[in-house]
C-alpha cells in the first residue's frame, strides 16, 4: 500500500501474493496501528474522535461497496438500505431480546447478506444499466417495508432506541471508548478485505468485472460468485449500518435513504474504484467534507444568505459539491484519491533525478 | 361500499385519472428513451431535469416578469442549452468508459441541480399559473383537470412525432444508425457526436415541456424532481429504447398507481402508490428484462 519498490524481484507466486511484500511495509503497517491504537487517543480531544469514529463506520460501509462495484463490477445503488436491514435487525435483537452486540452484529450482517443476495439474483441476468435500476428499486422497496411494518420499525417514528455496547462489564459511552470499539471494526474489515482481494474469490470477482464471458469460460461459476459478491458486501453494510445504530444509540431509516447510498458511491469513485486504499481515502474524504462545508457556510455564510437558512443552505451546498466532486474525479482522474496518491509516490520515487 | 354501479363508476375514474397521470409520465420517460437510444447512456437526472424546466419557466415569469408564452419559451431554449453543454462538458468525455461512469456521473449532476435552487433562488414552492382554466372537465363519473388534458394531448403529440421522426426522417434514420453501432455509423459518414448534441437537445425539450405541465401541477421546487423516480419502472416495463414502450409503460405504471392508491391504500394505510410500480419493475426484470419492446442484446467477446 505504502512502500516502493526498486523492481521486481519475485520468484513464487506466495511471494508475489503476500500481504506485506517487502518488510518496510510491515513497518509502515505497524507504525500506523501504533500512531491509531496509542498517540491518536492520546493527543485528540473527544470531538476529533467523534469524527474519527464516523470514519471508521464508514470506511467498513464503503470497503463493502467497493467489493461489489470495484472489484466485481456489478453496480449497486442500494447499499444503505442493506444498512437499514442490518440496523433494525439488531436493534430488535438487542431491545427484544436483550441480546448483547457480539451476537447482534454478526446477526445483523447476516441478515443483510440474505437480503443483499435476494437482491443480487436480477443480476445473474441483467448488468449495467438495468441492475442499477434494480438496485435503486430494492432501495425504495426495502425502505417503504421497513417504514410500513410497526414489528420491524418499531412503530409511528419508525426508530428504535437501542442499549450501549458492553464490553467486559462497561458501557461504551464515550467517544474515546467508542473509539476503540469502531478502530477495531474498521481495521478488521480492512484486512480481511486485503486477504479477500489476493484469495482465490477475489480474483473470480475481478476477472468477472474484467469480462463475465470469458471469466465463465474459464470454468469460474458466475452464478456462484455474484451471488457471493452481493452477500460479502451487503454483509459489510450490515455491519456497517449495526456500528451506526450503536453509535448514535438510535435505529432510524432517515439514516439509511438513497442519498446515503450515493454518499457511499461518492467514497468509492472519489477514492478509487477496486482499491482498499481507495476506500480508506474515500470515507475519510467524503466524511470530513461535509463538515467542513458546514463549517465554512456557518462562518461565512451568513453574509450571503439569511442567517435562519443557514443549515438548509449548508445541506444544498453539500449536495453540490458533492455533485461536482463525482463528475470532477469521473471525467478527470477515474481511479480516483488512490490513483493521485500513486502517482505522487512514483513521483519522489526518482525524486530529484527524475530522468 | 355501495352498489355494483358505484363501484364500476369509481374503478372508471380510477382508470381514467391513470390513464392520464401515466401519459404524463410517458411524456418524461420520453426524454430518457431519446438519450439513451441514441447515446446508450442513461440519465439518472431526468427529474432534476423537468424539475430544473419548472425552475426556469418561474424565474421568468416572476423575477424577469416576461409574459408565459416568452417565459415557457425561455425555459426550452434554456433546457436545450443546459443539454448541449451538459453532453460537451461531462458526457463526451466519458465515452467508451464502463457504464457506472455514465451513471455516476448523471447521478453528481442530480445532486448538483437539486442543490442549486435553495443556494440561488431559495426553497420555497412556487406556482406556474398556466393561462388555461381549472374547473375539472367531466368525462361521464369521472372528472380531469384541465391541465392533465394539456399535458395528455402534449405527450400524444411528442409521443407520435418522435415515432415519425425515427421512423421516416433522414435524421431519425442516421441517429437510429448512431444507436445501432457507432463504429459502422461513422464509417458511413454519420456525424455521431453531432447527433449525440441532437438527442441531448431533444431531451431538453421534452423536459421542459415535461417541467412546464408537471410544474404547474404539483409547484414548482425541488420536490418535483421525485417525479424523475417514475420515469425508471416505465421505461424498464416498456423497454429502454422503446417510444411506444414509454407510451405502454407509462399507461401501465399511471393506471397501476391510480388503483394501488384507490384500493389498497386503504388496507394498508397509504404510501402504495410510490411502492407499487417497482414491485411490478421488479418481477419484470427477472422474467423479461428487456421489456416489453427493449432491443436484446446479444454479447459478443
Amino acid at each position: 500500500m505504502f512502500h516502493r519498490e526498486a523492481g521486481n524481484f519475485k520468484t513464487t507466486y506466495a511471494s508475489d501474493m503476500a500481504l506485506f511484500p517487502l518488510p518496510i511495509t510491515r513497518w509502515t503497517a505497524a507504525a500506523l496501528a501504533v500512531l491509531f491504537i496509542v498517540i491518536v487517543p492520546l493527543v485528540l480531544h473527544e470531538y476529533y474522535l467523534s469524527i474519527f469514529n464516523l470514519v471508521f463506520i464508514a470506511i467498513v460501509g464503503a470497503l463493502g461497496l467497493n467489493i461489489l462495484v470495484g472489484y466485481t463490477g456489478q453496480i449497486s445503488i442500494g447499499h444503505a438500505a442493506f444498512m437499514s436491514v442490518g440496523a433494525y435487525t439488531a436493534a430488535n435483537l438487542a431491545t427484544k431480546l436483550g441480546l448483547p452486540f457480539w451476537v447482534t452484529l454478526p446477526a445483523g450482517g447476516l441478515m443483510a447478506a440474505f437480503i443483499g443476495t435476494i437482491v443480487g439474483i436480477p443480476s445473474l441476468r441483467i448488468k449495467g444499466t438495468y441492475l442499477a435500476i434494480a438496485t435503486l428499486a430494492s432501495q425504495l422497496i426495502i425502505e417503504w417495508v421497513i417504514n410500513h411494518t410497526p414489528a420491524i420499525s418499531g412503530g409511528a417514528a419508525a426508530s428504535i432506541q437501542v442499549p450501549r455496547p458492553t464490553l467486559f462489564g462497561i458501557d461504551l459511552k464515550s467517544q474515546s471508548q467508542l473509539y476503540f470499539f469502531l478502530l477495531f471494526f474498521a481495521m478488521l474489515a480492512i484486512v480481511a478485505t486485503m486477504n479477500l482481494a489476493r484469495s482465490r474469490i477475489g480474483r473470480a470477482f475481478v476477472a468477472i468485472r474484467d469480462q463475465d464471458i470469458a471469466a465463465e469460460i474459464i470454468g469460474i461459476n458466475i452464478f456462484r460468485y455474484k451471488l457471493l459478491a452481493f452477500a460479502i458486501s451487503s454483509f459489510y453494510a450490515g455491519v456497517c449500518g449495526v456500528l451506526y445504530t450503536y453509535y448514535f444509540g438510535i435505529a432510524n431509516y432517515e439514516a439509511f435513504q438513497i442519498n446515503v447510498s450515493i454518499d457511499y458511491l461518492a467514497m468509492i469513485i472519489v477514492g478509487g474504484l477496486g482499491s482498499v486504499l481507495g476506500s480508506v481515502l474515500g470515507a475519510i474524504f467524503v466524511t470530513m467534507l461535509p463538515i467542513a462545508i458546514r463549517t465554512v457556510v456557518e462562518t461565512f455564510g451568513g453574509y450571503i444568505w439569511d442567517t435562519n437558512a443557514l443549515s438548509a443552505v449548508a445541506a444544498s451546498m453539500r449536495l453540490v459539491i458533492f455533485g461536482m466532486l463525482i463528475i470532477l474525479f469521473l471525467v478527470l482522474e477515474p481511479e480516483g484519491l488512490a490513483r493521485l496518491w500513486r502517482n505522487i509516490r512514483n513521483y519522489f520515487r526518482a525524486w530529484p533525478f527524475s530522468y | 361500499m355501495g352498489s355494483m354501479k358505484e363501484e364500476l363508476e369509481f374503478l372508471f375514474s380510477l382508470v381514467v385519472s391513470g390513464v392520464s397521470i401515466g401519459l404524463m409520465y410517458s411524456l418524461i420517460a420520453l426524454g430518457f428513451v431519446l438519450v439513451y437510444k441514441a447515446t446508450d447512456a442513461i440519465n439518472f437526472a431526468q427529474g432534476e431535469f423537468v424539475m430544473l424546466a419548472g425552475f426556469f419557466a418561474t424565474s421568468a415569469l416572476t423575477l424577469k416578469g416576461m409574459p408565459i408564452l416568452a417565459a415557457l419559451l425561455f425555459a426550452i431554449i434554456a433546457m436545450v442549452a443546459m443539454s448541449f453543454a451538459l453532453e460537451r462538458i461531462v458526457l463526451r468525455p466519458l465515452l467508451g468508459r464502463p457504464v457506472i461512469s455514465v451513471i455516476m456521473a448523471t447521478i453528481g449532476l442530480a445532486a448538483i441541480l437539486r442543490g442549486l435552487p435553495p443556494i440561488t433562488i431559495g426553497a420555497q414552492t412556487k406556482a406556474l399559473v398556466l393561462p388555461i382554466p381549472d374547473t375539472p372537465i367531466n368525462f361521464g363519473p369521472a372528472t380531469i383537470p384541465p391541465i392533465q388534458l394539456l399535458g395528455v394531448t402534449v405527450s400524444l403529440v411528442f409521443l407520435a412525432g418522435f415515432t415519425w421522426f425515427f421512423m421516416k426522417s433522414r435524421m431519425g434514420v442516421a441517429m437510429r444508425a448512431v444507436a445501432d453501432n457507432q463504429q459502422v455509423a461513422m464509417a458511413m459518414g454519420i456525424n455521431v457526436e453531432r447527433y449525440f448534441a441532437i438527442a441531448w437537445a431533444m431531451a431538453g425539450v421534452v423536459s421542459a415541456l415535461g417541467g412546464i405541465i408537471w410544474g404547474s401541477m404539483l409547484g414548482v421546487d425541488t420536490q418535483l424532481a421525485l417525479v424523475g423516480l417514475k420515469v425508471f419502472p416505465v421505461v424498464i416495463l416498456g423497454g429502454l429504447d422503446s417510444i411506444i414502450g414509454a407510451v405502454l409503460g407509462g399507461l401501465i405504471v399511471g393506471t397501476v398507481e391510480s388503483l394501488a392508491a384507490g384500493y389498497l391504500d386503504p388496507l394498508v394505510g397509504g404510501g402504495t402508490k410510490d411502492f407499487a410500480p417497482y414491485v411490478l419493475m421488479i418481477v419484470m426484470l427477472m422474467f423479461k428484462p428487456y421489456g416489453m419492446f427493449g432491443k436484446h442484446k446479444i454479447e459478443r467477446i
